[in-house]
């Protein structure tokens, strides 16, 4: 029995072994044949490489002093979006999800309304409507419409896994709780919501991933983000090549670093849950 | 005695489908009464109704002569009076077991932490589990939870237990400690609705057996009399398939 149990560890450990070697193996051919495909596309093109101009986009010192270039400046305002948007498109999906479940009908159909148009309609349609109409309107800069927009986005996925999250803790919950005395918002607040967080969590996590992502659609009301500041410089400098692989360097960056958060707070929530 | 719960002319729908029909009802206070009859005859509709977890359609609810209406105060005031046990426990799985007896106190009627949990360990010792405070429900065998459970209800003082199946989900050798402890607290005095199968325990603790078909109360008569001489054929039938079990 515990040779058998040997054998079959070792198996699984060259089995590993073996898949981390592929898989190394596929990575390799597939990015050496993007690389490649990219250097013949410039090839074609006669395209002269530039990279040793690009740091100066990110960063320079003058005088011994560290001053960020426009990409990093981009990235900054980026971050800013991405900040203020989640509070705000949690806030929102957190308020449409209890409307929606809520007894009151024009709460319901309000919320219905809102994730239907939002869900249904192009995000740069939504972002000229935000920006065109409700801009002038309200007289809000373009920073904070592209923040209202993208947090009505992602508010709208948001507000659908808090909603599924709620719904997956049983009935008899919500029934003990109200048979005990509980008034509905002590309900919600200590037993309803305790159990739905470990569900809801890490989907809504990758939210932030996707609204870091989205937050590039900005640039087409000019507000100076990542992808604005690339825009800029390759419309000055025509490195399109070198400025695109930088930003989307930046991009996958910054998200990948995030997914590892991420699932390393998945993995915690779930042993936690586990041991509760 | 006086009346403590008084259903007159209940009628509770689904939709089309007609779950209570006509349904009265008088539990004396300290009075057990057992409700018993086939799944599906409204059993759980109408002690659920008992304390507004359905929403009865047509006739009068008293609790302990509060009228139960859409008056939030007044469901409030009816909740304070009764206590529930379900089939399924639904014990809070996220909080230990001493916190699961202590939220409402704290959270419903605001006392404070110390008191709260002092109170808690005089039910839990109540139901023979003190040992147990600590844990989650998830570590608890099926008996230990449900004895929690009447804990948790009992916590908050009631005047009136509902009991909706309570052993029905539990393995035959943990029957009996739930029954034990329904025992004893019948004996306290407490009035009690239990629905049960557990003719047994009828026999034993309860004054009063009824016995629900299709909605209706279709006989209501004291222990004694409903098991030496039900006067329905129903109940006849229905006594004859739960006794040969
Ligand atoms: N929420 C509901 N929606 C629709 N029908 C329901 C609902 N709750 C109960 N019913 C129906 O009402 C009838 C009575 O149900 P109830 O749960 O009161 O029966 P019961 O006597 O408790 O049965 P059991 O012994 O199986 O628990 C059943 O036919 C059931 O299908
Ligand atoms: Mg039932």
């Amino acid at each position: 029995m515990a040779i058998k149990t040997g054998r079959i560890a070792a198996l699984r450990a060259k089995r590993k072994r073996n898949s981390i070697i592929t898989d190394t193996f596929q990575l390799i051919i597939l990015g050496g044949g993007l690389i490649w495909l990219l250097i013949r596309g410039a090839a074609e093109m006669h395209y002269v490489w530039q990279w040793h101009r690009i740091p100066q986009y990110l960063y320079k010192v003058i005088d011994g002093e560290l001053i960020f270039g426009p990409l990093i400046d981009g990235l900054l305002v980026t971050l800013e979006i991405s900040v203020y948007s989640i509070v705000l498109g949690l806030l929102i999906g957190l308020v449409t999800a209890f409307l929606r479940l809520s007894d009151s009908y024009s709460g319901k159909l309000l919320a219905t309304v809102y994730l239907e148009l939002v869900r249904n309609t192009p995000l740069l349609i939504q972002l000229f409507v935000f920006y065109f109409v409700l801009g002038p309107i309200f007289e809000i800069d373009r920073f904070w419409v592209a923040v209202l927009c993208i947090s009505f986005f992602e508010g709208s996925f948001a507000a659908e896994i808090i909603r599924g999250g709620i719904l997956s803790v049983p009935r008899g919950q919500t029934e003990a709780g109200a048979s005990l005395g509980l008034s509905r918002a002590a309900i919600y607040r200590y037993v309803t919501l305790p159990q739905a967080l470990p569900i809801i969590l890490p989907p809504l996590a990758g939210i932030l991933v996707n609204l870091i992502k989205h937050s590039a659609i900005v640039s087409v009301i000019a507000v100076f983000d990542l992808t604005t500041s690339g825009l800029d410089i390759i419309s000055e400098t025509f490195m399109a090549f070198e400025i695109w692989i930088t930003v989307a360097a930046i991009y996958l960056l910054i998200t990948i670093s995030l997914s590892v958060v991420i699932s390393r707070f998945e993995r915690y929530m779930k042993r936690s849950t586990l041991a509760g | 005695m006086e009346q403590m719960i008084s259903l007159k002319n209940v009628f509770k729908y689904f939709g089309e489908f007609r779950a209570l029909n006509d349904v009265s009802l008088e539990v004396a206070g300290g009075e057990r009464v057992v409700v018993c009859g086939p799944s599906g005859s409204g059993k759980s509709t109408m002690i659920r109704c008992i304390n507004r977890l359905e929403e009865h359609d047509d006739g009068e609810i008293w609790v302990n002569k509060n009228e139960l209406t859409e008056d939030t105060r007044n469901i409030a005031q009816i909740r304070k009076d009764i206590g529930m046990v379900f089939q399924q426990f639904n014990l809070f799985p996220h909080l230990s077991v001493v916190d699961n007896l202590t939220l409402a106190h704290m959270k419903a009627r605001g006392l404070y932490k110390a008191d709260s949990t002092d109170l808690a360990m005089t039910y839990l010792n109540r139901v023979h589990i003190p040992e147990q405070a600590m844990k989650y429900p998830a570590q608890l065998s099926g008996g230990q939870q449900q004895r929690v459970a009447i804990a948790r209800s009992l916590c908050m003082q009631p005047k009136i237990m509902l009991f909706d199946e309570p052993t029905s989900a539990l393995d035959p050798e943990m029957i009996k400690e739930v029954l034990d402890v329904m025992i004893e607290l019948a004996e306290e005095g407490m009035t009690m609705i239990v629905v049960t199968h557990e003719m047994g325990f009828a026999k034993k603790a309860a004054d009063k057996v009824v016995f629900m078909d299709e909605g209706e109360v279709v006989e209501s008569a004291p222990t004694e009399q409903f098991f030496s001489q039900p006067e329905s054929d129903r109940t006849k039938l229905f006594l004859s398939q739960i006794l040969t079990h």
